[in-house]
């Protein structure tokens, strides 16, 4: 999940016999499951809503970049390499899908831009860990791309149009990523001695954080029902996170690794495995500003876009100097 | 391909051709994540992986023509400085986003006169090759030519900065159009162009896109030379190749 503890109205979701008829209305073309679009009618807070949760997905694959980055120029092959290249190419076009999905309720990408930087906009609480070895970069296309997938595939039925069309694009390319993910841990788990060293280090090292990307347990939250009444939240972040670690649980035996939870098992009643919670305080440390590297990650964005700042103005100069050049002609 | 070709000097030429597409690819690849704009991030990871996907097949040939039982990745991965061919261009720091794209596209211009002429090569395989490649490097050259442009002929600060990107780098541009034996090895079998006859038309182009950006060429460049030949790098290959080969020597013989 790359959207964490976003906030709805907080008031809890109104009764048919409180909502404005406007409001019902509205309440019936989602429950129909007919999508609302940009130009529809919709309650200011579901639009306040959508915008935080896009855009801070949105930053998540921004951000995202980096984490992977940080061994694109140490890739040990080059066939490693332009699969890493390939990736995060296109987490950057998520990234671009999603602010562009954000617009179409009347924000733009430049405030968000700003909103992130100044803290005021989160991203996913996960790329605020390194990636210390190559081991983590299987790491993170099996777990990290692995929860988010978890959450994306049910956001492609979404009530907001452009964001579950810009989902079902990015779950195409998501699940090449979590296999690419899988593959490099299959070759360290299969490897040397010290490959086999990085794989479970990785595993130990991301576990937890992969399991704190579904959030809190919002089982009780205002601002869960709120959204999933609006549909833009599908699942509750138990059953997601429930679900996740049913499916990876197998993946990590398949790979002769262990999951670094010594109370993690199959429970036959349930149908589940049972499993330790990640330690929420950490979780809420990390969301503050004080996990691993909160400050090289938004240190790195806000360089970037100072330091362009010449690069957006040069060109923005160019091209009004080559309209106004048209326009003489 | 005549089977009385110098093997030696093709596996120079294809060393000379992947060792530039590796190092610029890596250059470029150094820019993951911290572009001016979205859009521009996206287009330098593509300009590398395009780069790198271009090293794959000259260096895969220059394997098999070494006949050493080498791979690709040995070649990129287990030679030291003194063994690459690139030009000293590619192998410069990224320095700001407008230096990045100057050296793009001084590389840009050379790759679409040079790969258009070895579309003809008597060599079936280069031929290949550089069909591939030129289908890439037409975007490439296209959109590195339009940023010089936009950057040159913007503000006042965009214009600064372009321009001693371009005085900064040009010393560096006439080691493209040098010619040795190798070279001389290349047109005789019909392989490849003599590099001193691309110079006009690289000259025809470059002067069009630097007038559009308003940019003045620097008369009478020194030319910095050695890295095709193998006789003088740059001190920046090497960190560069600290951190490329870090794992492979670290970890030799693991499969990834």
């Amino acid at each position: 999940m790359y959207a964490q503890m976003v906030k709805s109205t907080g008031k809890g979701v109104k009764t048919r016999e409180e909502m404005s008829e406007d409001e019902r209305a509205f309440q019936d073309k989602i429950d129909a499951d007919t999508k609302i679009e940009p130009r529809d009618w919709m309650p200011e807070e579901y639009r306040k809503t959508l915008v935080r949760q896009i855009g801070q997905h949105a930053h998540s694959e921004i951000v995202g970049q980096l984490p992977e980055g940080n061994w694109i120029t140490r890739a040990p092959t080059l066939e490693r390499k332009m699969i890493l290249l390939a990736k995060v190419q296109d987490e950057a076009g998520h990234g671009l899908y999603l602010y562009a999905a954000a617009e179409t309720l009347g924000v733009s990408r430049d405030e968000m831009t700003e909103d992130l930087l100044s803290g005021k906009m989160k991203y996913s609480s996960i790329f605020n860990y390194p990636t210390l070895t190559w081991a983590d970069m299987g790491a993170v296309g099996w777990l990290v791309d692995g929860a988010a997938i978890m959450n994306q595939v049910p956001l492609q039925r979404t009530s907001y149009g452009p964001y579950s069309r810009a989902m079902i694009r990015i779950c195409k390319e998501e699940s090449f990523h979590q296999r690419q993910g899988y593959d490099i841990m299959m070759k360290m788990a299969q490897g040397s001695p010290e490959q086999k060293r990085m794989a479970q280090d990785a595993l130990n090292r991301f576990w937890y954080p992969s399991l704190m990307m579904f959030g809190p347990s919002d089982a009780d939250s205002v601002h869960s029902a709120q959204s999933m009444a609006w549909k833009i939240k599908i699942n509750t972040n138990d059953e997601l996170r429930q679900k996740f670690v049913d499916q990876t649980v197998p993946q990590a035996e398949y790979l002769g690794l262990s999951i670094p939870d010594p109370d993690l098992k199959w429970n036959a009643e349930r149908g589940h495995y049972d499993f330790t919670e990640p330690d929420w305080q950490e979780f809420f440390d990390v969301i503050k500003g004080n996990g691993p590297c909160n400050t090289e990650r938004l240190g790195d964005r806000t360089r970037a876009w100072e330091e362009g700042r010449w690069v957006r103005e040069g060109l923005m100069a160019h091209a009004n100097k080559r309209a106004a050049r048209i326009a003489a002609e | 391909m005549a089977d009385t070709i110098d093997r030696t000097a093709l596996q120079q030429f294809l060393l000379r051709m992947g060792d530039n597409t590796l190092i610029l690819g890596h250059r470029v690849s150094e820019w993951c994540g911290h572009a001016p704009v979205l859009e521009e991030d996206i287009a330098l990871a593509n300009t590398a992986l395009d780069l790198i996907g271009q090293t794959q097949l000259w260096l895969d040939y220059a394997a098999e023509v070494e006949g050493a039982g080498r791979s690709a990745d040995d070649l990129a991965f287990l030679r030291d400085v003194w063994d690459f061919r690139n030009v000293l261009l590619v192998e410069l720091p990224n320095g700001d986003f407008g230096q990045t794209l100057m050296r793009q596209f001084l590389y840009d211009a050379w790759a679409s006169i040079m790969l258009g002429r070895l579309q003809k090569s008597a060599d079936e395989r280069v031929r290949e090759i550089a069909e591939k490649a030129a289908k890439e490097n037409a975007y490439h050259v296209e959109r590195s030519a339009d940023t010089v442009v936009g950057l040159g002929d913007g503000t006042e600060e965009s214009h600064t900065r372009m321009q001693a990107a371009l005085d900064y780098l040009y010393p560096y541009v006439g080691e493209l159009f040098e010619s040795d034996a190798t070279d001389a090895a290349m047109v005789e079998a019909g392989v490849a162009p003599d590099p001193a006859g691309l110079r006009e038309d690289y000259d025809a182009l470059v002067g069009r896109v630097m007038a559009d950006a308003t940019l003045r060429l620097p008369e009478k460049a020194y030319v910095h030379r050695g890295g095709r030949s193998g006789t003088m790098h740059t001190e920046h290959l090497g960190h560069l190749l600290c951190t490329m080969q870090w794992l492979q020597r670290a970890y030799p013989g693991c499969r990834w």
